[in-house]
């Protein structure tokens, strides 16, 4: 029979799901049952990566493997006539340029299964080496010799601090308790970044994995994934994949005929930004307000209910399986001297392909942005920066763009490398509206324990909002630098220490824009709503039409080969025509 | 909206479920949210006195943790994703009209009790910003016009 081992894997993840990926799916089971083709499998897989698309393998015994991209369900029905019947693949569809250009560059580790096999099928985790690091770590490896391994890895957490795995493991590993826990740190607080998202939804059983390969490693046989509530897909799939695991034998009591026991519990968020910070995560486990406490002690000494414990973000666990099963020497191959092997991040902002992408450590921002990222997103609205580390990072310009990404080279900037969030920005999104934005965050976020972080920011926001309303003052930017170093020596935890980031880097590298907004009252960004007036730039406009056709309110006039006209009578301000214009024409 | 008497029995059998495990506060009141959509006040007493714990420390989680709600929810939740991707790409834009049109502020719920207006940091589709939640179905590369549109398309519903 043709049909025999036919394929077709669909992208599912979230972002595919809300590229309609559900209607893409639907149409392949209709489609194969209308050709009767019953032997064909439809395998629905985390996301490849590339947003805005429905990406589609098909795998057929003639052909191989082929890729189609930004599937639709009308298309579906020539792809499974022409290629899988009748094994000529549909050449107008095939996964093209964007796909190849997103694509290339990318070095694929921690996200080597995400997009390629079915996620709640552990069988496919199998046959692609899953779980073999671990079955090498318990045979072959005492605990002291799997956190070598890892140490020669050199990888660093993925989480935000970059502390050395390794090290960390050692920690606990040195405190004798009858009871220890491993915690996977799946809060993923950062607004704007996804990649652990796509990890546990695209490759659960390598964080699985990871954690009990940490749990042996520090003697732990409890351990806890604390994912927020946010990611119900997620949590679905964990869900799945450790009963999967446990009812094979590679969770639970005596995995794989060792004395070795591991249990998972999954320990649901429940929205509260604070709670990626390991301290406030602990208390959050046990059931309290998520309150970060000082260190020392830190958890590898009192964690989880007074037990050593240790916490790892999705990502580096994610990359332990095979850092084990191939060797501390082949992951510190890549990357650079101190930052070895890749970093994933989620591209998304200003940019034409957002989605993630995974790079050796050392790529320079402008090889991500311009590479797979495949440049800005509207021609002619040039760059203006690149945010990394979200609310504790900073928006770095167009002259450090060749900024090397690994830890130091970051850091020096005055940004974090953080979880890996990267959003692009252009000319028409205003630095002093960003700086507002996140502090806005944090002061929501703030517990506030301490002082500096709760009226310190508090004071800070309140001076940006003024600035942004046209009524800012000389001595306000003075005035936030010192409020900002005064929070940053001062805060009990990492929240404060790092909230005044995205203040500190836009004054120092946008300070004519927050003098402009100032002096000027004038938002070169035409962002700020007070400072904007609704005038159409005629030197600039393009009479192109999208702004009246993107007015709510029918208050533009405009008619082919004209300028529009606003009615700022009827005009209700929502900057829909603004966020519409390709060429920043209305001030 | 919400005059029906509360079904007790319910909460009987989440607190069952959940009174013996370790750290259990949390779940409990998830899963009592899940159930009622909400957390009445009346089952703060109830878990109080399962728990041996003073309301007062049940408050103190509830308001810490943005998940949890004291009141009902309208018929559709609508969530604006107002997290740095979707900030750059206009998300606030959306969130401040959808505001004015369904007369609410962010958190409320419309008069008719339709819609609950919420806004979230980041739902993990930031390649698609601006991004709105109905419900649980994602919506992404949103604009005034659209979002409007799936308020009008869910109130016909
Ligand atoms: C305010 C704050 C938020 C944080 N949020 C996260 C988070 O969402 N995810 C995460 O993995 N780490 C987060 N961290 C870092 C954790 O405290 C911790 O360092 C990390 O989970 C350790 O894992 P790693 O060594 O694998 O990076 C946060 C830290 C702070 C101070
Ligand atoms: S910022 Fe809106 S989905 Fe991430």
């Amino acid at each position: 029979m043709e049909n025999a081992a036919v394929k077709v894997l669909i992208c599912e993840g979230t972002s595919g799901v809300s590229a309609g990926a559900r209607e893409v799916l639907k149409a392949f089971g209709v489609e194969l049952a209308r050709f009767n083709i019953d032997k064909a499998e439809i395998i629905s897989t985390g996301d490849r990566g590339l947003f805005r698309d429905v990406l589609v393998d098909i795998i057929t015994p003639k052909l191989g493997r082929i890729t189609y991209d930004f599937i639709t369900p009308e298309k579906v029905p020539q792809i499974v006539e022409e290629h899988i019947k009748g094994n000529i693949p549909v050449k107008k569809f095939l996964a093209g340029k964007q796909y190849k250009e997103f694509f290339s560059g990318q070095e694929r580790i921690t996200l080597q299964n995400c997009g390629e096999i079915d996620p709640e099928n552990l069988e496919e985790y199998l046959a692609n080496k899953g779980y073999q690091g671990l079955k090498r770590a318990l045979g072959e490896m005492s605990p002291q010799q799997v956190i070598d391994e890892v140490k020669k890895s050199g990888i660093r957490g993925r989480g935000g601090a970059g502390f050395p795995t390794g090290l960390k493991w050692s920690f606990c590993l040195g405190n004798p308790s009858d009871q220890k826990y491993m915690v996977c740190n799946a809060d993923e607080g950062d607004p704007g970044a996804f990649m652990d998202r796509s990890v546990l939804e695209g490759d659960p059983q390598a964080v699985l994995e990871g954690m009990a390969i940490g749990g042996y490693a520090i003697g732990a046989s409890n351990g806890y994934i604390y994912c927020r509530a946010e990611y119900p897909l997620a949590i679905r799939r964990l869900k799945i994949s450790i009963d999967q695991a446990v009812k094979d034998g590679y969770l639970g009591d005596n995995i794989l005929g060792s004395d070795f026991s591991f249990h998972i519990t999954i320990k649901e968020g429940a929205g509260a930004f604070v709670c990626g910070e390991e301290t406030a995560l602990l208390a959050s486990i046990e059931g309290f307000r998520g309150m970060p406490r000082s260190r020392p002690p830190f958890p590898a000494q009192k964690g989880l209910w007074e037990h050593p414990t240790t916490i790892n973000n999705v990502e580096t666990l994610a990359n332990i399986p095979q850092i084990i099963l191939k060797g501390g020497d082949w992951y510190a191959s890549v990357g650079t001297e101190s930052s070895k092997g890749t970093k994933v991040f989620a591209l998304a902002g200003k940019v034409k392909n957002t989605g993630l992408v995974e790079v050796p450590m050392g790529t320079t921002i402008r090889d991500l942005v311009f590479g797979p990222g495949g440049g800005m997103l509207k021609k002619k609205i040039p760059f203006k920066a690149v945010q990394l580390g979200g609310p504790s990072g900073g928006c770095l310009p167009a002259d450090l763009l060749d900024t090397p990404i690994d830890y130091e080279s970051v850091n020096e900037t005055g940004a974090i490398m953080g979880s890996g969030g990267m959003v692009v920005m252009d000319q028409s999104t205003c630095m002093v509206d960003m700086a507002k934005f996140f502090t806005a965050f944090t002061v929501e976020e703030s517990c506030g324990k301490c002082v500096p972080c709760r009226i310190g920011l508090n004071r800070m926001l309140e001076v940006l909002t003024r600035i942004t309303e046209g009524e800012g003052k000389e001595g306000d930017i003075e005035f936030l630098e010192r409020m900002a170093n005064s929070i940053k020596a001062t805060a009990l935890c990492g929240l404060g220490n790092t909230a005044p980031n995205p203040v500190l880097t836009t004054i120092r590298y946008f300070r004519d824009e927050y003098e402009a907004h100032i002096r000027e009252k004038r938002c070169p960004a035409h962002v700020c709503p007070n400072l904007v007036k609704f005038d159409v730039i005629e030197d600039r406009c393009s009479k192109c039409g999208k702004c009246f056709k993107a007015c709510p309110v029918d208050a533009i006039a405009w008619e082919k080969k004209t300028f529009p006209i606003i009615d700022k009578e009827k005009c209700i301000r929502c900057r829909s025509c603004i966020n519409e214009c390709d060429q920043m024409a209305i001030e | 909206m919400d005059s029906q008497p509360l079904d007790l029995k319910l909460i009987g059998d989440i607190i069952e479920r959940f009174q013996k495990k370790k750290g259990t506060l949390i779940p409990l009141l998830q899963a009592i949210q899940e159930a009622y959509g909400y957390i009445p006040k009346e089952t703060v007493n109830l878990v109080s006195k399962a728990l041996k714990i003073f309301p007062v420390q049940i408050y103190e989680v509830l308001t810490f943790y943005a998940q949890f709600r004291l009141t009902p929810r309208g018929k559709h939740t609508l969530k604006v994703c107002l997290g740095t991707a979707c900030h750059v790409m206009g998300g606030k834009d959306i969130c401040d009209y959808l505001a004015s049109q369904l007369e609410v502020k962010p958190g409320g719920t419309t008069e008719d009790g339709m819609f609950t207006l919420e806004r979230v940091a980041c739902v993990g589709c930031c390649g698609m910003a601006p991004v709105l939640v109905m419900d649980e179905q994602p919506f992404g590369d949103c604009t005034i016009q659209q979002s409007i549109e799936l308020v009008e398309k869910y109130r016909a519903s």
